[in-house]
């Protein structure tokens, strides 16, 4: 059971960074490789906030999702002068950026000691400490988010996004200021990620820089490749596929320490294969 | 009337003189063909009148107002829109949303909370209607035919209800059943008094269509005038057909 409810809560999390990352790449298409970054505020955030002055995880989740969103808007505002390949080249050294804030501004994150002891949450002084409490707090967060982003994309707003993402120079000749919107989703999505960083901390309860590297924004941009461009469901999919992978793996009988090579290999090689042969995703409605 | 006045616009691109200080003025409410070979400046003009590419130097007075650059975004406070020669959709999504994203607030929490979607809706089926393309509102337009994404974007121009409409090479590639719908789309503008900048080829339809002409050749005016007058110019035969 125990077993069941780690993979459960490491795939609602996932999704959580799925669905928010597919709001800037699959609906904007913006191709964002620092969504580790948000991730990292947010439990950074958690992790400081409620260790270091007191806080509940609730406020410090908060607080993580407004920084992360106010990050959003800084990054997304210098990033806004850029485009195509040089966009996403940006978002690289924006994500070096953070995970170099994070490693060495050791007196507020322990640097790569990392910060222990993270508290589990609590509400009007009910814990919601054992697995199951949290996971079932974690998907109801999900389904809000999932049930919100439904909303925002299939408003107006959302159809500038796909515009946007089509043709962005045509649509500023109607009249759009496109870079507003490209700000607010942004923000959004970094809020979200922020959220899902949040509740990795509180649930592994330590929080280190090596866990919001480079290589974190790959995997979650994978999520989103595999489970498709412009399709939160394909997120969700994405997201439990990848988060469930490893797991068969290991029922394969692969030494652990073999495992983890493997695991990326694999990675990278369905990436590959889905780029050449699915670019749309399993469930995706838009091709890069 | 005059409503766009352009004032000794130059614009470079590189080693090339695109415009050399073309002075030219557009008359409201009426059809004003912009002819002239290729590489005149015809489509470089409206580039320049969208804020799609800035010009070097000169001015331009659009009813009235002088203005002496012009942002994309700024384009549609003006009362400006336009087709492009390639067109240029949203591709992979719906008919109907490239219609309705136009009808929309420019406003973000206006985008967001959105008020007038039923009204939106029918504005869209009117202007779907117009150029024959309602029944195909939930294709994506990555699947239409060349002929129906020229339509559609027609009819994204028409949505913006302005007050000029710059059209680049609206009847390239059409059939002739097409064209003559784009014809009496136009003849249709000219009727409620708005203004049109036309670029085009067919000596036919200019002849059809356009109140005056203008002649660009090597980024200059060349001649204007009516359409009956100008066409059979010496110099306009000579720098339009070679011969």
């Amino acid at each position: 059971m125990e077993y069941l409810l780690h993979i459960l809560i490491y795939f609602a999390i996932y999704a959580l960074l799925g669905i928010s990352l597919n709001l800037i790449a699959g609906y904007t298409g913006l191709l964002s490789i620092t969504h580790a970054s948000f991730f990292g505020i947010g439990a950074y955030a958690v992790a400081i906030l409620t260790t270091q002055f007191g806080l509940g995880f609730f406020g410090a989740a908060l607080i993580g999702m407004v920084l992360a969103g106010i990050g959003g808007l800084i990054i997304g505002w210098v990033l806004s002068r850029l485009s195509g390949d040089y966009y996403m080249l940006g978002t690289v050294g924006f994500s070096y950026i953070i995970f170099a804030i994070m490693m060495n501004w050791s007196s507020l994150t322990r640097g790569p000691l990392g910060i222990p002891a993270i508290p589990r949450p609590s509400l009007f002084g009910l814990g919601l400490g054992d697995n199951l409490k949290l996971f079932l707090l974690l998907l109801f967060v999900l389904l809000v988010i999932y049930l919100l982003s439904r909303k925002l994309v299939a408003s107006s707003f959302g159809r500038v996004l796909r515009a946007i993402r089509e043709d962005e120079n045509a649509l500023r000749v109607f009249g759009y200021e496109t870079t507003n919107y490209k700000l607010a989703i942004f923000a959004i999505a970094a809020g979200m990620a922020a959220m899902a960083g949040a509740f990795l901390a509180t649930y592994i309860t330590f929080v280190d820089p090596l866990s919001f590297t480079i290589m974190e924004s790959v995997f979650i941009m994978s999520i989103v490749i595999f489970g498709g461009f412009a399709s939160l469901e394909g997120s969700l999919l994405g997201a439990f596929l990848l988060v469930l992978l490893p797991e068969l793996l290991r029922f394969m009988g692969l030494p652990s320490e073999i495992a983890g090579h493997v695991r990326q290999g694999v990675y990278g090689l369905l990436l590959v294969l889905f780029m050449m042969y699915w670019p749309k995703g399993l469930m995706g409605k838009y091709k890069v | 009337m005059d409503i766009l006045e352009i004032r000794k616009i130059k614009k470079r691109f590189g080693g090339v003189l695109a415009l050399d200080s073309l002075s030219l003025t557009i008359r409201k409410g009426e059809i004003t063909a912009v002819i002239g070979p290729n590489g005149s400046g015809k489509s470089t003009l409206i580039n320049l009148l969208t804020g799609v590419v800035p010009w070097d130097q000169g001015v331009v007075a659009i009813d009235g107002v002088l203005i002496s650059e012009l942002s994309m975004e700024e384009v549609a406070e003006y009362g400006i829109t336009r087709t492009f020669q390639e067109v240029r959709l949203f591709e992979q999504i719906t008919v109907l949303d490239n219609i309705l994203v136009i009808l929309t607030s420019r406003s973000l929490w206006g985008s967001i909370l959105e008020r007038h979607s039923k009204l939106h809706l029918k504005q869209a089926e009117d202007v779907l209607k117009t150029v024959g393309l309602w029944d195909k509102r939930g294709d994506l337009v990555v699947n239409l035919s060349y002929g129906q994404r020229k339509l559609l974007e027609i009819s994204r121009a028409l949505a913006m209800k302005a007050e000029i409409y710059l059209f680049d090479e609206p009847f390239a590639g059409l059939f002739p059943e097409m064209t003559k719908l784009v014809a009496s789309v136009l003849e249709g503008l000219r009727v409620q008094g708005k203004t049109v900048v036309l670029i085009e080829h067919n000596m036919d339809l200019i002849r059809q269509l356009s109140d005056w002409v203008c002649v660009l050749d090597g980024g200059t005016l060349l001649a204007e005038g009516r359409p009956e007058v100008v066409l059979s110019q010496r110099e306009v035969i000579e720098a339009y057909l070679g011969d």
